[in-house]
């Protein structure tokens, strides 16, 4: 396998993916799978293709700076599942 | 390793605010101040469905930037996905720039406390959206969230490690702040957050050409607290270096109540952002008509303007470099001028003197200032054409401060005019001289260099009993030739 469960472990937190210990194996296997399948991409020469940000061939229009948005904030709140005086509520985060 | 036997390199990341009405991907509105979370919306939220659009001024203003930083824009550049998670992050991502940023390369001039000057090279510049805001002690057990500054859009200005020291870094970002005031792209408030900086830190032995391990210092958000927590992180590191250990690569933040920095735990796992180009948005492309156009309408910028009060004004470097250092002032500066018949050096100085600590006194900006250019003009002319003596100026000054009248009408009504009657003042002074016969005798009896001092009090006698009317040269030379006869 490519990885070391250590890793798996790792992309798990960056993810915010709760693995068990005993699932590691199992996602290592996939995972490893996958970058099997970019190894074979990897074997075609690129050298001379733009890399490629979007499929389409159009670039982006630009918008005027307007305000075109009206606030929905009770709208958006009832969808939340904890708020207080207009605030979204998430458990405590400290710097 | 002794001290002083450390180089200190620092690169800055710069975050500047847009000032533009709607956000950089939606038209929710931007403005400071606003309701929590009334200004947030399903494009801000990163509700399921929606689609971003970019905000042609905000890509006009990063292109002005990049101009008058002598950058080179990008004719194709692309918004990337900068993934990590945080509560004020509400899509899990930040939309950035990563691999094609619109501007890079570029550099700004800082002047050092010996008056030299030196060139910082800039990296890039890239267009990127804020995140909002966390708000801690408001409620028990909970952080409360307000997203109405997500999305914002903002420049990340990186310079390349060209900085030597705490104030160099200083003097960079104040020099940055100058210039995106004159391109009139953000607002700059630091109290709100428009323009705040991280600073990269390491050290290296002197004459070493590798960099040292560095660490980030986030969120400086003025002057003074860049300017003490990049020293004191310098010195964190050369205690560490100094006994031998190494320096740990670390984001930590800066605490003006202690003056200290400590390390960010939320940041402890090395940054990972796994950028991805953001399949919602198309690249950004510019054709070269639209950036041309973008160049003829820069305004005229700082050192430019600078070197043009030097030369054409006849100032010395310091006024020019102050006068230019804020477009208003510089404006307001060459109003006055423009109305004041060209007389630029009383200008320079009633506005750097009296009227900057007015303005100071009373907390006010030169934009809220009650006096304008042409009112202040008014003065300055009759003080030029000598109508009145400097000191009453200050008296008039004070007058028209607490007013609107015009110089001329407080002039009159206070009966300031300078006496330039010879007569008047001279009878004036042949009463002062005889009602102080002990001090003229004792000029009389004194060598030259100690009747610089006692003229001074006769001086100072006149222009009293002219209650600051008579020509202080005028009345010089009148009792020289009296007492001396």
């Amino acid at each position: 396998m490519a990885f070391e469960n250590e890793q798996i472990a790792g992309i798990a937190r960056l993810a915010r993916l709760g693995l068990r210990e005993s699932e590691l194996t199992a996602y290592n296997r996939d995972l490893s799978r996958i970058l099997e399948m970019i190894e074979a991409i990897r074997g075609v020469d690129a050298a001379t293709i733009e890399p490629l940000a979007h499929p389409l061939e159009i670039s982006a229009r630009l918008r005027a700076d307007k305000i075109t948005e009206t606030d929905q904030r009770d709208k958006f709140l009832a969808i939340a599942p904890s708020t207080s005086a207009g605030y979204y509520l998430v458990p405590k985060v400290i710097e | 390793m002794r001290q002083g036997q450390w180089e200190t390199v620092i690169g800055l990341e710069i975050h500047v605010q847009l000032a533009t009405r709607s956000k950089l991907f939606s038209g929710a509105p931007t403005a400071f101040g606003a309701e929590p979370n009334v200004q947030a919306c399903a494009i801000d939220l990163g509700l399921p469905g929606v689609l971003p659009t970019i905000n042609g001024e905000a890509v006009k203003m990063a292109v002005k930037f990049g101009l008058a930083a002598g950058a080179t824009i990008a004719r194709h550049s692309v918004f990337a996905r900068k993934n990590y998670f945080y509560p004020d992050l509400p899509k899990g991502y930040q939309i950035s720039q990563y691999e094609l940023p619109i501007v890079s390369g570029g550099g700004i001039e800082i002047e050092l406390d010996d008056g030299a000057r030196k060139r910082i090279n800039l990296i890039r510049a890239h267009l990127e959206e804020d995140a909002g805001k966390s708000v801690h002690d408001a409620f028990q057990a909970m952080s409360g969230i307000d997203l109405n500054r997500a999305g914002t859009p903002l420049i990340e200005i990186v310079t390349a490690p060209d900085l030597r020291s705490a104030r160099e870094a200083v003097a960079c970002m104040r020099k940055v702040h100058t210039l995106i005031r004159y391109l009139g792209i953000s607002d700059g408030n630091m109290q709100e957050g428009s323009f705040r900086c991280d600073a990269n830190v390491s050290l290296r032995p002197a004459g070493s050409t590798t960099l040292g391990t560095r660490t980030e210092t986030k969120n400086l958000n003025s002057f003074r607290f860049t300017e003490l927590a990049i020293e004191h992180e310098i010195e964190r590191q050369r205690e560490l270096l100094e006994v031998g250990q190494a320096i740990t690569q670390e984001t930590r933040l800066y605490d003006p109540e202690r003056n200290e920095t400590r390390p960010m735990r939320s940041k402890e796992e090395a940054n990972d952002y796994r950028y991805f180009p953001d399949p919602d948005l198309l690249p950004l492309e510019l054709d070269p008509e639209t950036i041309e156009t973008i160049r003829r309408d820069l305004p005229e910028l700082p050192d430019a303007r600078c070197g043009r009060f030097l030369r054409d004004y006849g100032l010395s470097p310091a006024d020019s470099q102050q006068l230019a250092g804020a477009r208003e002032l510089a404006d307001y500066f060459e109003a006055a001028v423009a109305a004041a018949s060209g007389e630029a050096k009383l200008a320079a100085n009633w506005i750097m003197g009296e009227l900057t600590a007015a303005l100071n006194r009373n907390n006010l900006g030169i934009g809220q200032c009650p006096i304008d250019a042409a009112r202040l003009a008014g003065l300055i002319l009759r003080i030029r054409d000598r109508t009145i003596t400097g000191k009453a100026g200050k008296e008039v000054f004070d007058a028209m401060w607490e007013s609107d009248l015009e110089a001329d009408a407080i002039i009159e009504s206070r009966g300031l005019r300078q006496v330039t009657d010879t007569g008047e003042i001279a009878a004036m002074v042949a009463e002062t001289v005889a009602a102080n016969p002990a001090q003229a005798e004792q000029y009389r009896n004194s060598p030259a260099e100690k009747r610089v001092k006692l003229i001074g009090y006769f001086v100072g006698q006149v222009m009293k009993k002219s209650r600051g009317k008579a020509d202080p040269q005028q009345v010089n030379d009148l009792l020289r030739s009296l007492l001396e006869k």
